[in-house]
């Protein structure tokens, strides 16, 4: 295809239309895609959450090098130090079975004496091991239910918008009734239900959290699909006689789904949040998984000496609320960007 | 011995069999009696809460209630003021602190924030108790002389004349409510704030401020209760996420109401009585919707005429 250049003096035409280069990168994303990455990278709130998910995202790659693992085919047990209840304080010595000393240990501490750093919890688990591994419990469960609730909303929403009409309806009202179930009592449920079955471990939780959480990006997609439907790609499509299937998945979802996937990027902090519920609430995986949720409701029985034992809180708290404020703080801002009254502003 | 419990529950029978009977219970054929049915009240024996879950919910509600009856009014009122706040003062420090305070508030995981609350207000400070009552306090609302007008313990105590049960029941209920409410200002904040500015953007808001109103007028008479109007549909959630909310809150707090009930029957795998609960709270869920939407005819005119 050859453009018409315009013969004469168009000079007029090209100070009024401004130009500006166009990179790589918003080429490939398009404009409106473009807007949405560069506004995160500019709001200094959305930084910080980016600095402090790349620190956790660290921390769970390298686990294995700040916290070694007693039996390396079952890191994620946290290693015990002997069996009795009163929780010891932050740098005791370890007395039985210590953990192979790790790399960074000596130099930094100056003794070759392994200590509990953050103390240990009831029955002597090891609170700072309980921290590094929860780490990677906490990636893997806020990416396995967020990738399985993301397929199924899309599914489910692209599949709802495409075909319109009364398999849109009956989908919605379907979508409806989920909605009006209150999340984390519905996920305590199901939760109570599959454990007896499938037994006690992180997948309870994780399909409880799954079956609750995929409606919002149904709804999502499937707005941002009806209005892509319309276009005239997708008519000349069709026009020319491509599968439905085709057509959905090559033509539609792939222009409609970058708001649902960033949104989705973000839900990892809130899934972690639910899930630490759920495991509070002892839910979820064996007594000294490393979980952050399960080293929390180690407190419920100390409350009453709390202020003598405030590490066996305050420490994985700490944990899962800069965990989950990493990935609010880029959510908050990403709000804004994706408001639609800001369109169009830099 | 196995047998007889199959047949008694139909487990031999195909499973919408199975279910009718769960629905409607059976009718002894002799006496005339009906067993089971939760169409008729009926919801089994709860295994954790050692009575029938019907009388368990019975028992154990009027504690949440009480309990989400003090928690509305500062979520939401102060919610609001908050969310108004940071609109008129938008992109100032005031906007700013507002912001960290929401994130600050949708990070913290309520047990979380519950177990810091014990730790410092109870253990540390001593000044408000975790649990429902003093056990002086117990002693007394067993006995006869208290009447039990309402089973909510706050007005039962005002309406026998003792002030001393009801302010001990406040103090008990203090972190709970403020758990609650911190956990939902956030929200509060963020939904008013956007309505708000929204509303302020108007042009009946640059009428009133034209003829010369006082910004306070402008923002309380004019702006305010326009806003409103999607802020009700969030404090309708609010009421039902407080009342299902509770559960954590409950069992950090060892207050007992049906979230506490419902948390410990769950982690024990007590599925019949979790179910129970899920039932009530499905009937909650549609009490309230229907309440919310009511208060729509009431809080826009628009509603109303159409």
């Amino acid at each position: 295809m050859s453009e018409t250049i315009p013969s004469g003096d168009n000079t007029l035409l090209r100070e009024t239309v401004s130009s500006r280069e166009i990179g790589r990168v918003e080429r490939f994303l398009g404009p409106e895609n473009y807007r949405i990455v560069t506004g995160l990278l500019k709001t200094p709130a959305s930084v910080m959450g980016f600095v402090l998910i790349t620190f956790f995202a660290l921390i769970a790659l390298a686990a294995p090098v700040i916290a070694p693992p007693v039996n390396p085919n079952e890191p994620y047990k946290i290693p015990r130090d002997g069996f009795r209840a009163e929780p010891q304080p932050m740098g005791s010595q370890w007395k039985t079975k210590a953990p192979p000393l790790p790399f960074w240990w000596k130099p930094v501490m100056g003794t070759d004496k392994w200590e509990h750093i953050l103390g240990t919890s009831q029955g002597q688990y090891d609170v700072f091991y309980g921290i590094i591994w929860g780490t990677r419990t906490a990636f893997r469960t806020g990416l396995i239910v967020t990738i399985s609730t993301f397929l199924i909303g899309i599914i489910i929403g692209s599949v709802s918008a495409y075909y319109g009409g009364i398999v849109d309806n009956i989908i919605m009202r379907i979508v409806d009734v989920f909605l009006t179930l209150p999340f984390i009592l519905a996920a305590l449920i199901l939760a109570t239900i599959l454990t007896p079955r499938i037994g006690k471990s992180l997948y309870p939780a994780i399909i409880a959290l799954v079956s609750f959480g995929w409606m919002g990006y149904a709804r999502i997609i499937r707005g941002d699909i009806l209005s892509i439907k319309e276009r005239d790609y997708v008519m000349a499509a069709r026009v020319i006689g491509v599968k439905d299937s085709r057509i959905l998945f090559r033509h539609i979802i792939p222009n409609a789904i970058f708001p649902t996937l960033v949104l989705a990027s973000l839900a990892v902090g809130d899934v972690v949040l639910s899930f630490a519920g759920l495991s509070f609430l002892g839910i979820g995986t064996e007594v000294g998984y490393a979980d952050w949720g399960q080293v929390l409701s180690f407190a419920r029985n100390w409350i009453t000496s709390l202020d003598t034992y405030w590490y066996i809180i305050v420490w994985p708290g700490l944990a899962l609320v800069l965990y989950v404020m990493g990935f609010n703080l880029v959510g908050d801002a990403l709000r804004d960007v994706l408001d639609p009254r800001m369109r169009g502003k830099s | 011995m196995v047998e007889g419990v199959i047949k008694k529950y139909k487990l031999d029978r195909p499973l919408y069999e199975q279910y009718w009977t769960w629905l409607v219970g059976t009718v002894d054929v002799g006496s005339g009696e009906r067993h089971g049915g939760i169409l008729f009240g009926d919801f089994g024996y709860s295994r954790t809460g050692s009575q029938p879950v019907a009388e368990l919910i019975k028992n154990r509600f009027p504690n949440t209630l009480d309990l989400t009856i003090w928690a509305v009014a500062p979520v939401i009122l102060v919610g609001i003021w908050l969310g108004v706040q940071a609109a008129v003062h938008q992109n100032t420090i005031i906007d700013q602190a507002g912001r960290i305070f929401s994130i600050v508030g949708t990070s913290f995981p309520t047990f979380v924030f519950g177990l810091l609350m014990l730790m410092f207000f109870y253990v540390k400070l001593g000044w408000f108790p975790p649990g429902r009552m003093s056990d002086w306090a117990s002693v007394i609302v067993r006995t006869n002389e208290f009447h039990s007008y309402t089973t909510l313990l706050t007005i039962d105590a005002l309406l026998n004349g003792r002030f001393d049960i009801f302010l001990d029941a406040l103090r008990h209920m203090f972190m709970p409510i403020l758990t609650l409410s911190y956990i939902s200002w956030a929200t509060f904040l963020r939904v008013t704030r956007s309505s708000m500015l929204e509303t302020l953007r108007m042009e009946y808001v640059v009428t009133a401020r034209a003829k010369g109103l006082t910004e306070h007028d402008v923002i309380f008479k004019h702006a305010q209760p326009n806003a409103m109007i999607s802020v009700v549909t969030l404090a309708g959630f609010s009421v039902v996420s407080l009342l299902g909310g509770v559960v954590i809150t409950e069992t950090v707090f060892n207050y007992p109401g049906i979230g506490q009930a419902a948390a410990s029957a769950a982690a024990q795998l007590d599925v019949i009585t979790v179910l129970g609960f899920a039932l009530f709270n499905g009937f909650i869920l549609i009490v309230s919707n229907l309440v919310v939407d009511v208060l729509y005819a009431v809080v826009d005119p628009r509603v109303r005429l159409s």
